[in-house]
């Protein structure tokens, strides 16, 4: 079609120019304040101040042992949950309703949802009581047990974001050719090797998609883990927003800013480069 | 179909245009959502005008104020904060109300308040609206485990250690609190009541063998208090579910423990230090922005709101006594009447060490608490070296005085020029 | 063998993944066998439901429990039904307009993100352009960086333009977030229809536009409505850009559930269920549209 050339910056003008007015114009802003020092000048005296903080450090290291955590298990976890899916025959949209219902609450919520369940006098410690595990309530969520905040971060997480990531790959799924598997099936491949070497890589776009969505997420988890852990587990969001608004420092809360957007992206790129999808150019 | 959304669009239009003329009061006091409907029901519905009260973090309030700065038409009419909030704005963005003083000047608000208001210039910037201060509160069930010979109303910190002490020996269980939780106050403790009570200092002695001597206490204290601690915001919660027995907090975060159990509970001064009972009253204003849409009409609000009758209705919706003087009523709920006789007692007290709050820090006031949060996590919490710590901080905290140019506060000796830390 | 290597990895982390496998296999294997693969299949199935449910049930559950029992202990399952706080909430001044305004900027969000979004991600998966990296960089980098900061230059610049406090402009800071996800998401979803459908409809003659409506549209429209809900769902719970670029038309997060957390708990758990419920909703309205087209190509 000779209109092709163009049609491609046509579909993706809108969006651009929309971008360009509400988010870059704003960006640019916050990213030049992250690169200016507390004298005017240019330089790099937010980064050298943030990350001379006691926080800095605790809060990247949660913040990278969350997103390798919880991606990871939530990626594995949405397959399976995809693959019984398809697997269903009566019942199915039921329950795939049911399983996209956290799609629908926000970090917050989920993390008083859990914050009910894990805290001191919840529910998980009145079960525990029920069945004679322990006699009297016990506080899991304290700094003393960086273990157990860890664990009950990762465990809201993982019930919160999984379902965004089941929802592309089922999206992703139904548009496999059924032909595909039954050829594999034809060929005597077992569901195994069906499963390995046509599904999941027919499935690849969709699991980029996800892998990428999840992990910028996960690298700006906050309120669930403000919920759960308080101020017992700093992450590189909650430094954001103190130094922005409670320190009152746009300079050291852009710096932090800057510094998620550049994780983000080298994760992003290794998706990207590990994960290619071959393009069906025309 | 195709209408909808253009019909929608309208909709969303028109509501933005400025029709309604409610008046817009913008505070970060009364967050809490019962508070909030409380201060519209009880304090602001007698008004008579159609007042819209929306609590605000502080964050995001400064944050509005903060882009509104530049605009001739603002959107807001009134404006509640402490003073530290309220502090950390431009003065040019508060309009000056120097012409409300004529007839609120002889409403017997202190002297201390009202200087406080002028943020460090000539003209009144705010109008001391309420007060508060930070006290303790203990379930009745620990009063048995106070050592012997304390006397509740004239504790130290060695007998509150001791009485820690003895509960954990009795029950099994750490109970005593702090509000060490993100939304937590526990800076106040550390700036209004330890470190004055320790070093009759706040920012001078911030490092000094006193202070050293004040954090060790502190650490044998930590030891038999609730790790729970630094999830707590406001006490009354872990009081009233029985996770804490004795608690420091401020006295609007104490109320609903009083209010609902008032039975249970025992209202008390914070406890003295070698240098005496630090104590540190907090104050919220209310201002009026330069841009005000109808500043008139602000003003109006602000002296309903300095009005006696107000100042006791806002007392009993939010716990913050008023600043004017006036006969309080008797049938005012329990928390009031409670923590009322504990913080005049706290005040009276012989020992009492009156602890200002920070002024001319300015935009460096969040940065401020930050130094003295910092100092707990790092020597309570992580059990870093604490002179080691302290002289990691006290270069910072030295930094951001000097960019504010403020000038020491009590307890502190008055300076010539930014209050030098030793 | 590498298949027993993935299927020891996979059904070690995940029973489920073992569980599907039988239905597969009915023509092979021995009967009784089946049946076992079956239970557990079903049985996986009924545990992650349980997952999801369960601590949606619970926090139902206190919210529905007067305040002595949320701090008491144990905890029941059988609480004295006390509808005292929902109640608070019901009748809290000014909830229902900031209801509106919510719906209703999660509303132009979902619009906006998706017709803005579906032709880019079309443009991305169907065409091989100088610069499509780039796009596809910048609106990723757009999602990757914290939008509460930039809430703060968008209001200046609002309040200077006129639409500060409006619910339209509102939404469309919320569609800058929504929008990196409708992107990708669509992009992902025309990238998996096979371009020879299209192509097919090419040579019956239609054109480019008819093809992608009659064809490649209603195979994509679970996908989304998908990026649609997720529009709907970040604007619904979006808290700074609302609470600090509106002062009359608030939404219902920036009204109520900023304050959320330094409530008491009885109130915390019932905001959380009035923050849970409408997206429920929401999302149980438009389930069939999201599920009805599936595995359409599979039949």
């Amino acid at each position: 079609m000779k209109h092709n050339r163009w049609l491609p910056y046509y579909l993706i003008a809108p969006s651009l120019l929309f971008m360009g007015a509400f988010f870059l114009y704003p960006f640019l802003q916050i990213f030049a304040e992250a690169f200016t020092n507390s004298d005017g000048g240019v330089g790099l005296g937010n980064f050298s101040r943030i990350i001379s903080d006691f926080n800095f450090w605790p809060s990247l290291t949660n913040t990278l042992l969350l997103t390798g955590v919880v991606v990871p298990v939530q990626l594995v976890m949405a397959i399976g949950m995809a693959l019984m899916v398809t697997k269903m025959n009566k019942g199915r949209d039921s329950i795939l309703y049911i399983w996209t219902i956290p799609l629908g609450i926000s970090d917050l919520a989920a993390g008083i949802i859990w914050l009910a369940i894990l805290e001191q006098f919840g529910f998980l410690n009145s079960f525990m009581s029920a069945v004679n595990l322990i006699d009297a309530p016990t506080s899991w969520l304290n700094y003393q047990n960086a273990f157990a905040l860890f664990l009950a971060v990762v465990v809201a997480e993982i019930w919160r974001g999984t379902a965004i990531v089941l929802v592309i790959l089922v999206s992703g799924m139904g548009l496999i050719p059924k032909e595909y598997d039954e050829a594999g099936q034809v060929f005597g491949a077992s569901y195994w090797q069906r499963l390995w070497k046509i599904t999941l890589p027919m499935l690849r776009p969709s699991i980029q998609s996800a892998l990428i969505l999840r992990t910028l997420l996960a690298l700006e988890v906050f309120a669930v883990v403000m919920m759960l852990g308080g101020s017992d587990m700093p992450v590189l969001m909650s430094e954001t927003f103190d130094w922005q608004f409670l320190y009152q420092q746009t300079g050291a809360a852009a710096a932090y800013a800057v510094l998620i957007m550049l994780i983000s992206v080298a994760i992003t790129g290794c998706y990207l480069k590990f994960l290619n999808v071959p393009k069906e150019a025309r | 179909m195709r209408k909808t959304p253009i019909a929608l669009t309208l909709m969303a239009l028109l509501g933005s245009t400025p029709a309604m003329a409610d008046i817009n009061f913008f505070s970060t006091q009364a967050r809490p959502l019962e508070e909030a409907q409380q201060m519209r029901e009880i304090a602001l519905a007698p008004y008579g005008e159609a007042v819209n009260y929306m609590p605000q973090e502080a964050g995001t309030f400064l944050s509005r104020l903060e882009a509104e700065k530049g605009s001739a038409n603002g959107a807001l009419d009134v404006l509640g904060g402490l003073h530290g909030e309220l502090g950390s704005l431009t003065p040019a963005v508060l309009a000056p109300l120097d012409d409300l003083m004529s007839t609120l000047g002889e409403q017997g608000i202190s002297e201390q308040y009202l200087s406080l208001g002028k943020l460090g210039g000539e003209q009144q910037r705010y109008i001391p609206w309420m007060q508060a201060t930070y006290i303790m509160a203990a379930s009745r069930k620990a009063l048995p485990y106070l050592p012997e010979g304390a006397d509740l109303n004239a504790l130290s910190y060695d007998e509150l250690l001791a009485w820690g002490r003895n509960i954990e020996a009795a029950t099994g269980q750490p109970k005593l609190g702090f509000p060490a939780g993100r939304k937590g106050l526990i800076h106040r403790f550390l700036e209004g009541y330890l470190y004055p009570s320790f070093t009759h200092s706040v920012v001078r002695e911030f490092r000094s063998e006193d202070a050293v001597a004040m954090w060790q206490k502190f650490r044998e204290i930590w030891a038999v208090t609730n790790p729970r601690s630094t999830a707590f915001g406001f006490m009354q919660e872990p009081l009233l579910n029985g996770e804490v027995w004795v608690a420091f907090d401020h006295t609007a975060r104490l109320k609903d423990a009083f209010n609902k159990r008032p039975d249970d509970f025992v209202a008390f001064p914070a406890p003295a230090g070698p240098s005496g009972r630090g104590y540190m009253p907090v104050v919220a204003g209310l201002a009026v922005p330069a841009n005000a849409p109808a500043p008139d009409a602000s003003r109006k609000l602000i002296q309903y709101l300095m009005t006696p009758e107000a100042q006791i209705r806002t007392l009993r919706a939010t716990n913050f006594f008023p600043v004017v003087a006036t006969e309080l009523p008797d049938d005012l709920p329990a928390s009031i009447r409670m923590s009322g006789k504990a913080v005049a007692t706290q005040s009276s007290a012989e020992d009492a060490v009156l602890s200002l709050l920070p002024s001319g820090l300015g935009k460096q006031s969040g940065l401020f608490n930050k130094i003295y949060r910092d100092a707990f996590v790092q020597i309570v919490l992580r059990d870093a070296d604490i002179h080691e710590t302290l002289d990691i901080l006290a270069p910072r905290l030295q930094a951001l005085i000097d960019k504010s140019g403020a000038g020491c506060w009590l307890p502190d000796a008055p300076s010539d020029g930014p209050c030098p830390v030793k | 063998m590498k298949s027993s290597s993935s299927e020891a990895v996979m059904s070690s982390s995940l029973p489920s993944e073992a569980s599907a496998r039988p239905l597969e296999q009915i023509a092979h294997k021995p009967r009784r066998h089946d049946m076992a693969w079956k239970w557990l299949f079903r049985a996986g199935v009924a545990i992650l439901v349980l997952w999801v449910l369960v601590p949606i049930a619970l926090l139902m559950l206190n919210s529905i429990s007067t305040p002595e029992q949320i701090s008491g202990w144990p905890k029941t399952l059988t609480p004295a039904l006390s509808f005292e706080t929902l109640d608070f909430f019901w009748h809290y001044q000014g909830v229902i307009s900031a209801l509106g305004n919510s719906l209703l900027a999660a509303g132009f969000t979902m619009v906006i993100a998706i017709v803005l979004g579906a032709p880019a991600g079309y443009a991305l998966a169907r065409f091989v352009f100088p610069g499509m990296n780039a796009y596809r960089m910048i609106i990723i980098l757009s999602r990757a960086f914290p939008m509460p900061l930039l809430a703060l230059p968008l209001a200046v610049i609002f309040i200077r333009v006129g639409i500060d406090d409006s619910i339209l402009g509102l939404a469309m800071v919320h569609a800058t977030l929504a929008l990196p996800f409708a992107v990708l998401i669509t992009s992902s979803l025309f990238m998996g229809i096979p371009v020879e459908l299209e192509e097919a409809a090419w040579l019956m003659g239609c054109n480019r536009w008819q093809a992608f409506r009659r064809v490649v549209l209603p195979l994509a429209a679970p996908g989304i409505t998908a990026s649609a809900v997720f529009a709907f769902v970040i604007s619904w719970n979006e808290v700074f850009a609302s609470a600090i670029l509106t002062v009359q038309n608030r939404t219902l997060t920036a009204f109520l559930v900023q304050s959320l957390s330094e409530s008491p708990a009885e109130i915390k758990y019932a905001g959380g269920l009035i923050l849970v419920v409408p997206a429920l909703l929401f999302l149980f309205a438009i389930r069939k549209y999201l599920f009805s087209m599936w595995g359409i190509s599979n039949r």
